[in-house]
């Protein structure tokens, strides 16, 4: 318990920022209509990609000789960069349409 | 003086990220949103491999980055562009498990290190390592790995290569699994650092498997929910890798789509009147035999093309009810050129649009606005209902449940309580599907029963291309 708080305490910003997240990431798509559920869905998706940073920071910070860093880590930012990329460019291709008709 | 900057450019993502999210709820900026999310991305990714500093030493193996990068980006911009819109559902779940798989390999290298430190001494993992610490390593590695072994599942099931699959008492099964996750978790936590990295493997084994029996039995139409529920375990996997780190984009951009991913889940399965609950335990599945005894009355009348073109041609009001079907047979240009055509004729042509219609919610809007359908024809659920009453032809493209009267008037429908389109209310509904069966629900529809429903039996695009012919003989 007290170790608990003693990790809450050390990371008091992330704390918050946890709480303020959650707070807005509801208020935001509160209203989006049915149509735009898809690309929202899909534009999220792309979103969390930003887990390739973190990947990114493996890669960067393997040493030559440690192998399974190396191979994981190139691995993780392979795929990172798949989300990324390929989660941004099928959103724009699902919104792209929608843009035509107006 | 490097660190700093990284810390704006982790900002600028973050604010990048909120705005885009804001963004993308609202049909006039979305695309612009999603433009700018990806701009924050760039940023925040640049930086990282630029200005990131641990203890004042930058980061290395730069040809190993880029490479990674590189083959990434033309893999996944390839397969962006040339999936058919049909596929997009099953794409958008591929790129989500890609996502929790690399959160999991962050936190399975995280550990790695751990692991090889430590594992010299004779000591308590526990004793070694912080408990928040671990908390971050383990929680991103286990719900990294679900998502990605679920995402997978839905992908392959999706796209059709696995099929539904649930035996009896699995619900208990995946709750002792989910069970055995979390006790060898707590275990490893507490053993000896020299053979702390086999409770640990045992955990990410546990938890694949959980994905794969979590995914396995939902079905088919249920799998958007799915979907987006996957979308933001994965989110939470960012988010557990931006405290291993300490880096506030990864913090904020995970937990933002975690949140909204989860409300996103909620609205889904809200437009379908059925709780997030209901579509996990998959009561679907589980009841349709009982109410599938419900004998059908009646029979089911066809109509000829000539008949069915004709009736339409010389209607005031057609409302074209679009489903999976239409999707299946990528019908959606042809059935422009009939809207077209009928427009022709001085026939006033509109698009009834269920929420749930497809496979996700917006699947139909976005596949018929690939094949240059006005926006203004395109009506929300309610808006159709009205207008219904004063429709002369209906034309139900490949929609099956979500035009099903047991919905509104048989309480032991699976589907009861799921908000319909009232076709009935039409003054003739005509029915294309490709034959008798069931919808996804797997329940007899009474709605081809009934005196004023005939059938047009085929595929979508071929009944509409035949049906075009004769529009213009007429």
């Amino acid at each position: 318990m007290e170790e608990m708080i003693h990790f809450i305490q050390q990371n008091i910003q992330m704390v918050y920022i946890v709480i303020l997240m959650i707070f807005l990431g509801v208020e935001i798509i509160g209203r989006v209509p049915s149509v735009l559920h898809t690309p929202l869905m899909s534009g999220a998706n792309a979103i969390h990609g930003v887990v390739i940073i973190g990947a990114i920071i493996v890669m960067g910070k393997a040493e030559s000789g440690n192998y399974v860093a190396l191979v994981l880590g190139f691995l993780a930012v392979v795929l990172g960069t798949l989300n990324v990329v390929g989660g941004f460019v099928v959103t724009d291709r699902m919104l792209e349409m929608f843009k035509k008709k107006k | 003086m490097g660190p700093s900057i990284l810390s704006v450019c982790y900002i600028v993502a973050s604010v990048t990220f909120i705005l885009g999210l804001k963004m993308l709820s609202n049909p006039s900026t979305a695309r612009r949103g999603n433009l700018i999310a990806a701009a924050g991305m760039i940023i925040a990714i640049l930086g990282t491999i630029f200005l990131y500093e641990d203890d004042g030493k930058r980061l290395g193996n730069y040809p190993w980055i880029f490479s990674a990068i590189f083959i990434g980006s033309i893999i996944g911009v390839l397969v962006a562009k040339k999936v058919k819109m049909t596929a997009m559902p099953e794409l958008v779940s591929f790129f989500n498990g890609m996502g929790g798989a690399c959160a999991a390999l962050i936190s399975i290298v995280e550990f790695d290190y751990l692991y090889r430190e430590n594992r010299a001494v004779s000591n308590s993992f526990s004793d070694v390592v912080a408990s928040g610490h671990y908390l971050a390593i383990i929680a991103g590695t286990i719900i990294g790995s679900v998502s990605f072994i679920g995402s997978m599942i839905a992908w392959g099931k999706l796209s059709g290569k696995f099929k539904d699959y649930s035996f009896k008492g699995q619900h208990l099964f995946n709750n002792l699994i989910l069970i055995l996750i979390l006790v060898s978790a707590v275990y490893a936590y507490f053993s000896n650092t020299q053979f702390v990295n086999i409770p640990f493997f045992i955990t990410v084994a546990l938890a694949l498997l959980y994905g794969v029996f979590f995914v396995l039995p939902i079905g088919g139409a249920d799998m958007p929910v799915v979907i987006s529920l996957l979308n933001s375990f994965t989110g939470v996997a960012a988010a557990c890798g931006g405290f291993l780190y300490n880096n506030k984009a990864m913090l904020t951009g995970g937990i933002l789509v975690g949140a909204a991913g989860t409300l996103l889940t909620i609205l889904m399965c809200r437009a379908m009147n059925r709780s997030l609950v209901n579509v996990l335990i998959g009561s679907f599945g589980g009841s349709n035999k009982a109410s599938g005894g419900h004998d059908t009355e009646g029979s089911i009348k066809e109509i000829s093309l000539s008949d069915a073109a004709m009736l339409m041609a010389y209607s005031k009001k057609v409302m074209i009810v679009p489903g999976y079907g239409l999707a299946v047979a990528q019908a959606q240009h042809t059935c422009h050129e009939l809207e077209k055509a009928l427009d022709e004729k001085g026939v006033e042509v509109k698009y009834a649009i269920h929420p749930v219609a497809g496979r996700m919610p917006g699947h139909m809007n976005v596949l018929l606005a690939e094949a240059d359908v006005s926006y203004e024809k395109l009506l929300e659920m309610d808006d159709a209902n009205e207008e219904f009453k004063t429709t002369d032809v209906v034309l139900i493209l490949g929609a099956n449940d979500v035009v099903n009267p047991a919905a509104k008037n048989d309480p032991s429908s699976p589907i009861y309580g799921m908000p319909i389109l009232e076709v009935e209310l039409a003054k003739n509904v005509i029915v294309n599907k490709r034959s008798m069966k069931p919808g996804y629900a797997g329940i007899e529809n009474q709605l081809f029963y009934q005196p004023k429903t005939s059938m047009l039996f085929g595929d979508a695009k071929k009944v509409l291309q035949e049906l075009l012919a004769e529009l213009k003989n007429i």
